[in-house]
């Protein structure tokens, strides 16, 4: 698991292709690609290049506030956040186990989120993709092209979405910023009509779950040479699982397997992610580069979500998504799949376990129970700690505060799912250019190869900032003597220009 | 019953000027409610536009959208918008017009009359509040989305 390519021996001698920023992800990503005259590749990074700022964001805030302002991270996955704080929040109130009702109120919130998530991801981010092929014309590549073309299609991945939508917005009480989980449990169970109306729908999201499966492995199975092929290199997995080494987005403890799939650690309580996790800092990116202790920078770094999961699970509580799961790791015979659009595959399978857990969730009285909140004893000492780790859309989220005695928060420390993410869509990024770049003209659809190894991801590289106008793609050229060769913009009206 | 009139604004409050589409939306409720001979008229937000947000246009006869913007000319511009096909290749964050495609594609049918109110924003950092400059051109859009009303009849 090497890092070749990150750093180029003579970068001054060396032309730059930037895809600044990288489209159809959250934040700032940019690409940067060295080249030789030859058009022989010698560097290739995804940098952020937006400071978040999210720790200095929430200390000095009380810690009640916390659940409902994290919110505001992410204009992406919210209810992460929210739950993750509020079970962080848990811990530091010396809280061991919330009401069954908080918890399935809680967990019905949270697959809800996974379900509107991966619909979104699948039907509108990534399957233009995969629907229109890769170097397909500029204009079909997003949403609104499968929408002409595929308008069925479209119309199921609009309805997912909306479904788990207003799964959260029934749980949390508002459509965004909502409050419904606090520390120590939840404000409000589910109303007996928004559990009816709920009912009446998921058996439709159930079906449409499982069709997108059918439509995500058949893109997978039917073209290997493409699929198995783009974006593969060998890595570490890691995701939290139940105690019964079950799949579990909302609950569970840590568990990591090498690039063979061979457990590294299981079942660690990640209280203590600490003494596993470390974060090094390169001065070319503002995001960090987490690895594992025990193996070191060069071989400890690892993927989390859907491709980690759905392999590093021993099984899924739900029997279409297990039937499901079987089959993807069938298809690795006795090895870990590790090609990057296999992340697409193992997405939809877990959209499928996230619709089938929330009609079980729905079918369960305790989801309209009265007992919502328990209180505990809040740690001893100066300052109170705890850590809350939940698995979102993107992969493993980890919320850490520390909090004073004026209930103030003194330290944050939030790992995000991209950051875990970050080496794995490195090199995923030099993979790809690797392969298709190397010695080629640079083309408009060579580039969105790029894209499309990191748009596999889902990433979230920063948070909620869109104002309209704000986020053009740039693609320049520049000679090894530092003069413009070539430059291409294209903003959010679909424009294209050379200015050359 | 659907309210014809559907005001959708949207941002993120704890993003400096971010905040200019949730903020007008938060004020404009509260100025209808106050101002009956406007009729009913829902009030909306979000974090960001969306695919679902399509389905939000389902029985309405106008709808305003308003947002942050750092090309909107100040203090703010409001024009009429069509259904586009559009890259919207931002980030998650689609266009309106995008909004209203979808719309189009998965109605099979024409979206009600949409305008967008643009309103002026220069600063978008995180735990930033709205910016000087901002809060002038929110009380311009205000005004602007009051003569909108009076003016654009219900279809």
């Amino acid at each position: 698991m090497s890092h070749e390519l990150e750093t180029a021996s003579r970068p001054e001698t060396l032309r730059r292709v930037a895809i600044d920023p990288v489209s159809r992800v959250e934040g700032h990503g940019k690409v940067t690609i060295l080249l030789d005259e030859n058009n022989k590749i010698h560097q290739v990074r995804l940098h952020i290049v937006e400071f978040r700022g999210f720790e200095r964001f929430i200390q000095g805030r009380p810690y009640w506030e916390v659940p409902v302002m994290v919110q505001r991270l992410c204009g992406i996955c919210p209810v992460s956040h929210h739950l993750a704080a509020s079970k962080a929040l848990d811990v530091m109130l010396g809280i061991r186990q919330i009401t069954p009702t908080a918890e399935k109120v809680r967990r019905l919130m949270h697959y809800g989120q996974m379900l509107q998530s991966h619909a979104l991801h699948f039907f509108h981010l990534s399957s233009p993709d995969l629907l229109f092929g890769f170097d397909s014309e500029v204009a079909l590549r997003n949403i609104v092209g499968v929408a002409a073309a595929h308008p069925e299609i479209a119309r199921k991945g609009v309805l997912l979405r909306k479904f788990g939508q207003e799964v959260i917005h029934m749980t949390a009480g508002k459509r965004v910023h909502g409050t419904g989980a606090v520390p120590g449990g939840v404000n409000k169970s589910l109303a007996a009509a928004d559990r009816a109306a709920l009912l009446k729908d998921v058996y439709q999201m159930v079906a449409w779950s499982r069709e997108a499966v059918q439509i995500s492995k058949q893109l997978h199975t039917a073209t290997p040479a493409l699929y198995d092929v783009f974006g593969n290199f060998r890595s570490n997995f890691m995701s939290i699982v139940a105690p019964d080494g079950g799949m579990d987005f909302y609950h569970g403890a840590l568990r990591a397997r090498d690039a063979d799939g061979r457990l590294l650690f299981d079942q660690v309580n990640y209280q203590g992610y600490n003494d596993l996790i470390e974060e090094e800092v390169r001065p070319w990116s503002y995001m960090k580069f987490p690895f594992l202790r025990s193996l070191g920078k060069e071989d400890g770094w690892y993927r989390v979500g859907p491709l980690a999961r759905v392999q590093n699970c021993d099984q899924i509580s739900s029997p279409l998504a297990d039937g499901e799961r079987k089959e993807f790791v069938a298809y690795g015979k006795g090895q870990p799949i590790h090609a990057t659009l296999a992340y697409h595959w193992a997405r939809m399978i877990e959209m499928l376990y996230a619709a089938e857990t929330i009609k079980e969730l729905l079918h369960d009285d305790d989801i309209e129970g009265s007992d919502l909140m328990v209180t505990g004893t809040r740690q001893p000492g100066e300052e109170a700690e705890g850590v809350g780790v939940i698995e979102a859309p993107r992969g493993t989220l980890f919320h850490h505060y520390r909090v004073g005695e004026d209930d103030l928060v003194t330290m944050a420390n939030l790992i995000v799912s991209t950051t875990h993410n970050n080496q794995a869509m490195n090199t995923a990024v030099r993979e790809v250019a690797k392969k298709y770049l190397t010695g080629r003209e640079i083309t408009e659809g060579l580039l969105n190869h790029i894209e499309i190894a990191i748009r596999a991801f889902d990433p979230c590289l920063s948070c909620a900032t869109h104002a309209l106008g704000r986020m053009p793609l740039e693609v320049a050229i520049v000679g090894a003597d530092g003069t413009l060769i070539d430059e291409v913009t294209r903003d959010h009206r679909g424009l294209t220009r050379a200015l050359a | 019953m659907t309210a014809p009139t559907l005001v959708f604004g949207w941002g993120n409050p704890s993003r400096g000027d971010d905040a200019l589409g949730p903020l007008f939306v938060e004020r404009f409720e509260a100025l209808a409610a106050i101002h009956p001979e406007w009729g009913e008229v829902e009030c909306l937000t979000d974090f960001q536009l969306q695919v679902e947000h399509a389905l939000d246009l389902q029985g309405r006869r106008r709808v305003l959208f308003a947002d942050a913007s750092l090309d909107a000319p100040p203090p703010c511009s409001l024009v009429r918008i069509v259904a586009a096909r559009d890259a919207s290749f931002t980030t998650h964050a689609m266009s309106p017009q995008a909004v209203l495609k979808v719309y189009a594609d998965i109605e099979n049918g024409e979206p009600p009359p949409c305008w967008l109110l643009a309103i002026r924003g220069e600063r978008f950092e995180l735990g930033e509040g709205l910016g000087e400059a901002a809060r002038g051109n929110l009380a311009a859009a205000l005004e602007a989305a009051a003569h909108w009303i009076e003016e654009v009849p219900e279809r």
